[in-house]
Formats: structure tokens, C-alpha cells, sequence
């Protein structure tokens, strides 16, 4: 019962306690005080995962239990993947505070306190079975993070990345925080199973398609879906290194799992009969952001903004994982954010690394200059096959249960495109490898964002690299490879998947306590179509790697780094869905 | 009068997002911000009210006395406090903005393109 609640506990007093003693300057003192905190948070995660393996486990805060069926209290509600979602998120944090021990700017201990307040943000948000409860996580987290990626807030483009990134956020807030008011109105309950209690049984109306509209789109907004996307380049272009692989590994995919489970626990009900099209409206913006995300990876000479365009390919894929409505599919999000988020965030401590190293992220100006590092070179070429989700790594895996969701479904359509997308990823990355560390074929053009001099991110020499960033970037890289070969992976996801998606199985065990009897499906291992397609993406990653240049028409004058236009999509965007919402689920 | 509500709250947020995008000082647009921010809050009461409600606290009323919901006031005022946080922090990020870019016309800030 306590388990829960401490997960989130934890890091948040951990944090109080940082911030209080920030004047004595004890560095690595408070290195050591945060790293303990963020592994005991993992280790209480992974406690409820194995715990809750049977049945889920609820704890009411203050005891405030319901009475006859009626949920007036707020419950924490661990299940094997919204704890074991907590608790990779709380791994990340453990590789990003080993990433930042050599990180010169700590501002005594604010910046340790800040990441454990992120992450008990992105522990209460994944924990949370009350709406209201969550929107103040999500917040809580969303505030840390903007803070987070401005952190180098002496240097020029941090103050404008963060700048972007807090207000296009803050608008998704809002619409999410409209929703919920929506939701209140129609329902007086702010529990997710009792919103899915008195909406069950009644036909939606208008109301609450555009309600579910405003809470999908807020949540959009963080997971980076097209339209919503356009800060999430910036933001992470500027983020400290340790950051940037917490955004990108965990923080995007807690906007799309706010989707899910607010749809599973909540909405199933009402919007169930109009599944057809609700999943056609999520599946066009899934292959849109998969597409442009993609093209955009590709064509860009910034390393660290060529990373974030990756995530946002890898969001739009995990959007049509999610988009199918089924257990299996989403069975395959839940392996793909694991095996995905270590192969990027091992990315991402390369890229941060080669700017120690050689002081740019410009592909340009580092042509051929990566010739002697020659490890860093393997650990890209290897996380670009990976990221190209070639078999039989940890990305490939998640991607292929995907594809062989979605044939079940008779949607194999998709899965030549999202072939498209992993390869025009995985062939930026592998294009770096090419340019960068063999200093081979065309030079890139210079990218202007990368005129501006990188300040040092850490105290040691440019000589070396530092000891525990290889071990992290190496360790990541390692386990998001392995990821794809553990034994019972499928079974366990497919079973985590078929619980979470039991919405009445969720309203029972919140609102009468009973244990919800499990239904147990059995995985099914990937077929030979989803290992050609791996296979495919592969070879055409390393032929897109190997193209001069990547055309990419007029999409990248739309990212214009102003936070009017940014703004302006997204209102276009929440409008457009909501209508499309209200026409078609009501 | 609850319909007056719903339409003010709709107003506040279209206009609080007008300024946002059409904003050329940071400060306007962290208000902006709040404007739309704000909309929330009459949205929350509104919600929560009841003609001839009293205030909900039970202190000096019997308890059968019909009051206005009390959840969605610890919703805005938690909200209040939500809103707060952000302004603080994008109002030091403008500071630092114009101390970094003299000037704050959020068009002028261009380290960051495609």
C-alpha cells in the first residue's frame, strides 16, 4: 500500500532537502544524496511492478476509501506498466545524474533538486488514478522541465529554446486543464473510474468529444504529435546533455501514455462504439508525425536537434501503436518506449560527448574530425541500425509487435510507412557516422543555429571523455540492445498490455476493491513480415545515409524558432481535432 | 448568468491566445499568458455554481444551507497557484532574455531556426 505512495514521497523530499542545504556546497555529496534517491524511487517502481503483477494495487491517500461504489477520495493505481513506466523513467534519471557528475554548472545543489522534482512529477503523473491529481503532476513535471532546458540560462539560445518550450507547453496545460473542467461538469467526479462510471452507458455528445479533444490534445502538446511539435526541436537543442535523454526517454512518452490511460479507464466506455473512427484520427496524425519527424531527422546537420526530430519520429510510431486500440498494440508501445528510449538516450550522451570532445554540434564544422574516435563512432553507427529498428535489438522488437498488431487489425498498410520513418532516422544518424567519424562523401552545409561557440558542459579537459558518461552512454546503448532478447518479454507485455486496457477490470478493483481476474492472452513472437520489414529499414537507413543531400521541400521554413507561429499551430491544431472529434465520435 | 460565464471564459481564452501569437514583447506575452490562463478559473467557477449557493463554509451556516461545489475552488485556487509558477519562471526567462539579446520582441530572439 505504502509503496506507492513512497515512490513519489521520495525523490520530492529528497528534493526539498537539496534545495534547503544548496549553501553548503558539498557537490558531490549532494551527487551521491540525489543518485541514492532516483535508484530507490526505481527500486520502489519495479517493487510495485512484481507486486502488482496479480492485481493492481490501490492506495487511498488518507484512507479516504469509497463508499457504496463512490470514489470521493484520490488513489495512487500501480499496474505492471504504468509502475514499470515510473520506474524507467526513474532509471533514466539514475544515467542522467551519472551523465551530469562532470557537469561544471550544478548552481550548488538546485539543478539535483530540480531533476528529483521532475521526477516525482513523472512518477505521481504515471501513478495517479485522479485526473485533477495527474494535471497537477504533469505540471509539476512540465515546470521542472522548463527550467531543466534552460538551465545554461547565460547563454543565448537555452533562454529562447526554454522560452518556446514553457509557453507552447503551458497553452497544452490549459487545454488539458479545460478538458478536465469539461469532464467535472458533465460527470461531478474527477476519479478516472468514476468519470468512466457515469459516462458509461450514456451515447457521447458534443460535450464530451470535445472534452476528450482538449485532454488528448494537452497531452499531445508534451508528446510532440504534429501540429504540437514545433518546440520540442528547440528545447532539446539546449538542454544539458543529462536532460536532454530524460526528455528524450522518458518525459515525451508520458504525454502519450496520459492518452491512454485516460482513454482506457475513462472514455473506452462512452466513445467504444465509435472506435473506428477515433482510431483513424489518431492513426493520421501518428504516420504525419512519423513521417515528419522523420524527414526532418534526416535533414538536419544539428546533432542534438537531428536526436529530437528522431524522438519526434518515434512519438508519431508509438502514436499508431496506440491508435490501434488493441492489446497487442499497445503491448508494442510498451516494449518500443523501452527498447527506443535507452537506444536514444545512449544517442544522446554520444552527441553530448562528441561536443566535449570536438566543442561543436554542427555536422559541418565536425566533418572528418571524428576520425580518431573511433569507439564513439561505433557506439553511433550502432544506435543508428538500432534506431533504423533492425532486427533483432530492443527498437525493432516494439516496432514489429506494432506492425503485427496492426496486420491483425487489417491496417498492414502502415508498416511500409513507419518502415520509411525508423529508416530516414536511423539514416541521419548513420549519415553522421558517415560524415562525422569516416569523413567520407559530401560536406554538409553549415547549419546557422550552430554559429554560436558551445560553452564547456563539464570540467574536465577536452582530452577525455569522462569515465561515467562512457559507462552510461555504453550501459544504455547495451540494455537497449539486449532489451529485444529477453526471454518472456512478449508474454509479460502482452499481459501488462491486456490488464491495462481492462476497463472494467480498473473500475472494479478502484470503486469495489475487487481483483479484477486477469486475463492472461499469450504473446505471439514477431512473424516473418515484421523481420523482413526490420530487415528493409535497415538497408534503406544505410542507403539514406548514404544520399548527398536529403530533400525536405518547405517543412523546415515552417520551424521558424517563433513562438507566435508555434502558438498559432497549436490552436489550429486543437481546433481542428476538436472538431474532427465532435463530428465524427459524437 | 452561468451561460455568461461559459461565454466569458471562451472569450478570455481566445483573446489571452490572440496576444500570445500576435505578442512583440515578452512581458505582454507572459500576461497574455495569464489572460488565457485566467479563463480557466471563471470556467471552474462556473461550473461549480449554484443559484443562491453561499460560500461553502460550514462554519456559522446549518449544514443544509444549498452552498456552491467546493471542489472546483480548491481546483482554481490550486490552479491559481499552477499559473503563478509558470509566470514567475517565464518572467525570469524574459529578464534574462532581454539581458541576453537586448531585447524582448520574441521575433528578435533567433538563435533557434528549423
Amino acid at each position: 500500500m505504502a509503496l506507492a505512495s513512497l515512490a513519489v514521497v521520495v525523490p520530492l523530499v529528497t528534493a526539498a532537502l537539496l534545495a534547503g542545504t544548496t549553501s553548503l556546497h558539498a557537490r558531490r555529496v549532494a551527487d551521491v544524496v540525489a543518485l541514492t534517491a532516483a535508484a530507490a524511487t526505481a527500486g520502489l517502481c519495479l517493487a510495485l511492478v512484481t507486486r502488482s503483477s496479480d492485481h493492481a494495487i490501490v492506495a487511498w491517500l488518507g484512507g479516504w476509501r469509497p463508499r457504496g461504489g463512490v470514489a470521493l477520495g484520490i488513489d495512487l493505481y500501480a499496474e505492471p506498466l504504468s509502475a514499470g513506466l515510473a520506474g524507467f523513467a526513474a532509471l533514466l534519471t539514475v544515467a542522467g545524474l551519472l551523465v551530469a557528475w562532470h557537469q561544471v554548472d550544478t548552481a550548488g545543489h538546485l539543478f539535483h533538486a530540480l531533476v528529483l522534482t521532475f521526477l516525482a512529477g513523472m512518477v505521481g503523473f504515471c501513478l495517479s488514478g485522479d485526473l485533477f491529481t495527474a494535471f497537477v503532476f504533469f505540471e509539476l513535471m512540465s515546470v521542472s522541465a522548463y527550467a531543466l532546458a534552460g538551465f545554461r540560462v547565460e547563454e543565448r539560445a537555452p533562454v529562447e529554446g526554454s522560452l518556446s518550450f514553457a509557453v507552447t507547453n503551458s497553452i497544452g496545460s490549459l487545454m488539458l486543464l479545460v478538458g478536465i473542467a469539461l469532464i467535472y461538469g458533465r460527470t461531478g467526479a474527477l476519479n478516472l473510474a468514476q468519470i468512466g462510471a457515469a459516462l458509461g452507458g450514456h451515447s457521447p455528445d458534443a460535450l464530451v468529444a470535445v472534452a476528450f479533444a482538449l485532454v488528448t490534445c494537452g497531452f499531445f502538446v508534451k508528446a510532440a504529435i504534429v501540429p504540437f511539435h514545433f518546440w520540442m526541436a528547440d528545447a532539446y537543442a539546449v538542454a544539458p546533455t543529462s536532460i536532454c535523454l530524460l526528455f528524450a526517454g522518458a518525459m515525451s512518452e508520458l504525454g502519450l501514455y496520459g492518452v491512454a490511460r485516460v482513454y482506457w479507464t475513462a472514455f473506452a466506455g462512452p466513445l467504444g462504439p465509435h472506435a473506428e473512427a477515433l482510431r483513424d484520427v489518431l492513426l493520421v496524425l501518428g504516420l504525419a508525425t512519423a513521417l515528419l519527424g522523420g524527414v526532418m531527422c534526416a535533414a538536419q546537420r544539428h546533432l542534438k536537434r537531428l536526436a529530437a526530430f528522431a524522438t519526434v519520429a518515434h512519438m508519431g510510431i508509438l502514436l499508431c501503436g496506440i491508435a490501434l486500440l488493441s492489446d497487442a498494440g499497445l503491448a508494442g508501445v510498451a516494449v518500443f518506449v523501452v527498447g527506443d528510449g535507452l537506444v536514444k538516450a545512449s544517442l544522446f550522451v554520444s552527441v553530448g560527448a562528441l561536443e566535449h570532445r570536438r566543442g561543436s554540434v554542427d555536422e559541418a564544422a565536425l566533418y572528418g574530425r571524428g576520425r580518431e574516435l573511433k569507439a564513439l563512432g561505433t557506439v553511433f553507427a550502432i544506435a543508428g541500425l538500432a534506431l533504423a529498428a533492425l532486427p533483432p535489438f530492443g527498437p525493432f522488437l516494439g516496432r514489429a509487435m506494432i506492425e503485427d498488431a496492426a496486420t491483425k487489425e487489417g491496417l498492414g498498410w502502415i508498416a511500409p510507412i513507419l518502415v520509411v520513418a525508423s529508416a530516414l532516422v536511423g539514416g541521419g544518424v548513420l549519415r553522421v557516422v558517415r560524415t562525422v567519424f569516416l569523413g567520407r562523401g559530401a560536406v554538409p552545409p553549415r547549419h546557422p543555429a550552430c554559429r554560436e561557440a558551445v560553452a564547456e558542459e563539464t570540467d574536465l579537459a577536452r582530452g577525455r571523455t569522462p569515465s561515467p558518461t562512457i559507462a552510461t552512454g555504453t550501459t544504455l546503448l547495451v540494455l537497449g540492445l539486449a532489451w529485444g532478447l529477453v526471454p518472456g518479454l512478449i508474454d509479460a507485455a502482452t499481459h501488462a498490455a491486456a490488464r491495462f486496457t481492462d476497463h472494467a477490470g480498473y473500475a472494479a478493483s478502484v470503486l469495489r476493491g475487487t481483483a479484477a481476474s486477469a486475463p492472461a492472452p499469450a504473446g505471439e513472437a514477431p512473424t516473418a513480415a515484421a523481420w523482413l520489414y526490420g530487415l528493409a529499414s535497415g538497408v534503406l537507413a544505410v542507403a539514406f545515409a548514404l544520399l548527398r543531400t536529403m530533400p525536405e521541400g518547405p517543412l523546415r521554413a515552417l520551424h521558424s524558432g517563433r513562438i507566435g507561429d508555434y502558438v498559432a499551430w497549436t490552436a489550429v491544431g486543437a481546433a481542428a481535432i476538436a472538431s474532427v472529434f465532435a463530428l465524427t465520435l459524437a | 448568468m452561468s451561460l455568461l460565464a461559459y461565454l466569458v471564459a471562451v472569450w478570455l481564452f481566445v483573446v489571452g491566445i490572440y496576444g500570445v501569437v500576435t505578442s512583440r514583447h515578452l512581458v505582454h506575452l507572459v500576461m497574455c499568458l495569464s489572460v488565457a490562463q485566467a479563463s480557466t478559473y471563471v470556467l471552474l467557477l462556473g461550473i461549480g455554481y449554484r443559484k443562491g449557493g453561499q460560500a461553502p463554509i460550514f462554519g456559522d451556516i446549518p449544514t443544509s444551507t444549498p452552498v456552491v461545489d467546493p471542489v472546483v475552488q480548491a481546483l482554481a485556487l490550486t490552479d491559481v497557484v499552477v499559473g503563478a509558477t509558470v509566470s514567475a519562471l517565464l518572467l525570469a526567462l524574459a529578464v534574462q532574455a532581454h539581458k541576453r539579446f537586448g531585447s524582448v520582441d520574441p521575433d528578435e530572439l533567433n538563435a533557434l531556426r528549423g
